[in-house]
């Protein structure tokens, strides 16, 4: 379960689990997080849960919330966010990263029927209306924070883009080019950034090298003739490109090789 | 009508690079006009069995029924298209034989699998779908989900409580709403869309669509649709190279030609020699 370290001034005050579908923070000794200090409105925040996620929103505080050192009206908490409120610091900790092993088996496609969660999908989010009322701070303070967690946990947490970028910084800082030989254009180059590249002319001959973890590799995709790699044309699989290797497709010379 | 020649089909699935065990299952009748791909779940080999059964039973089914009725004709009873009605029935049978089977063996117990489904007919195509398996279109340079998933991640999108972008580090990824066999009745999600000649079709399992952005599948379809054996053999290394964490599972079509559903003789005349 996650949770929330309450400090003031470095001094932590208060361990409190996120246990509800909904904690609220404010003044007012109602909150289920009652912090009395002029500077929180009565009702100050509120904290919605949804399994193993936590959305923070401000219900119209006086003096605002702030995530990161930024203002937020609506926020989708990520491990070691620091929620501000006046003097007072909320640290919210995720529990789903320890035990990597729970993380996969969280992973398995299961279903979710109606009344199986803690009824958060009754609770619809009560921002659903606030939502365009103020989107704008939200994107901003996701960003980095978002970054750094699926980075760090790249075992269990890897979202899309994490991984691949986590594939693009993996691949040889070498820049891998191709340089024209022959042709009209002979000395231009073009430097392979793009997971896939074509090459040749469509409806004649075409191939593609594909960037992946372990390097580059050449594959035909459509002519009769296969393209030839330093002399002798590929087999049918793909095929692995080395520095230095001349490529011909489609009548023209390309020379690949990696640019330090 | 014979579609297998105005129909292009490539399709691959593969075990990924964490999973012991495949629990996808895909299959395709290509002269029909029908692809089917499940995702199955539950403990021990059930979800494969799910899958399995999913496939199969509406792959036989619809086959026969397709045999004797044209999916394009008018059903008297419902005033709908036919096609509607053989998918609605057919899954709702074969959501019960796995319901049935799940009940009745302890070892399968809790089984259940999602489905993307795709019927092509008269320049139509009929897609049922139930949980997170998509069903995507690329029509020119633009590649575009058609298909939404009943998951939890989908309906905070909708509520608002998350962006796109949040949905990708969210923790409560693969939490489906839908699935078939896991209850006794289940509400299947269908629509018809019309369809051009050079369209790509793609069906996939979230082993896919979870390791490798819509982004990159669009480029891979762009750079080697003249070729889908080689597509989809790209987009599965593709969601492997990204680590491969589930089952992935891809069918390709490509509308070749039109095909309007021939009325007599001579339109089916004119329709061969198109």
């Amino acid at each position: 379960m996650a949770k929330l370290i309450l400090s003031m001034d470095g001094l932590v005050l208060k361990e409190i689990p996120l246990s509800k579908d909904r904690t609220t923070i404010g003044r007012k000794p109602h909150n289920d997080i009652q912090i009395d200090n002029l500077a929180v409105s009565g009702e100050h925040a509120v904290i919605v849960t949804v399994l193993a996620d936590s959305f923070l929103e401000d219900l119209g505080s006086t003096n605002g919330t702030f995530v990161n050192g930024k203002t937020v009206k609506k926020h989708f908490l990520q491990n070691n966010d620091v929620i501000e409120l006046g003097k007072y610091k909320l640290k919210y900790l995720s529990d789903a990263i320890p035990g990597a092993s729970k993380a996969a088996d969280f992973e398995k496609t299961m279903v979710l029927r109606p009344g199986a969660m803690r009824k958060a999908p009754e609770t619809p989010p009560p921002a659903a209306g606030a939502v365009e009322a103020a989107p704008a701070g939200m994107p901003a303070t996701a960003g980095a924070p978002v970054a750094d967690t699926a980075r760090s946990h790249a075992d269990t947490q890897v979202g899309v883009t994490a991984a691949s970028v986590a594939a693009a910084a993996a691949a040889p800082t070498r820049r891998a080019t191709l340089k024209l030989l022959s042709g009209a254009n002979a000395g231009k180059e073009l430097v392979l950034t793009k997971p896939l590249t074509t090459l040749g002319k469509p409806g004649v001959q075409v191939a593609v090298i594909t960037r992946r973890p372990q390097g580059f590799f050449i594959t035909h995709i459509e002519g009769a003739v296969k393209p030839i790699v330093n002399g002798s044309p590929i087999e049918l699989q793909a095929h692995a490109l080395n520095d230095r290797d001349v490529i011909e497709l489609a009548g023209v010379k390309v020379e690949f090789f990696f640019k330090p | 009508m014979d579609l297998s020649r105005v129909l292009e089909i490539a399709s691959q699935t593969d075990t990924g690079m964490v999973r012991p065990h495949n629990e996808d299952s895909i299959a395709s009748s290509p002269d029909k006009g029908l692809v089917v791909l499940a995702d199955g779940m539950g403990g021990y080999n059930a979800g494969e069995v799910a899958s399995g059964m999913a496939t199969t039973v509406l792959t036989t089914e619809l086959r026969q029924l397709l045999e004797d009725h044209a999916p394009n004709a008018i059903d008297p009873q419902s005033g709908r298209k036919l096609a509607l009605t053989m998918l609605q029935q057919q899954i709702a049978k074969t959501n019960a034989a796995i319901y049935q089977a799940a009940q009745s063996q302890p070892q399968y117990a809790g089984m259940g699998t999602t489905l993307v489904l795709a019927l092509f007919y008269d320049n139509h195509v009929m897609v049922a779908h139930i949980g997170d398996s998509r069903f995507y279109r690329m029509r020119g340079d633009e590649f575009t989900q058609v298909s939404r998933d009943h998951s939890l991640l989908q309906e905070q999108i909708d509520a608002g409580m998350l962006t796109r972008e949040q949905a990708k580090v969210s923790s409560n990824k693969n939490l489906v709403t839908r699935a078939l066999g896991i209850d006794p009745m289940v509400e299947p999600e269908i629509h018809e869309y019309d369809t051009r000649p050079g369209d790509i079709y793609l069906l996939c399992s979230d082993g896919l669509s979870d390791m490798v952005g819509d982004e990159d599948i669009g480029m891979t379809l762009q750079a080697l649709g003249a070729n889908l054996n080689l597509a989809a053999q790209q987009l599965v290394q593709m969601a492997n190279d990204n680590g491969g964490r589930d089952n992935i599972s891809v069918i390709l079509i490509r509308i070749l030609r039109e095909y309007p559903a021939g009325q007599g003789l001579a339109s089916k005349i004119f329709g061969w020699f198109r």
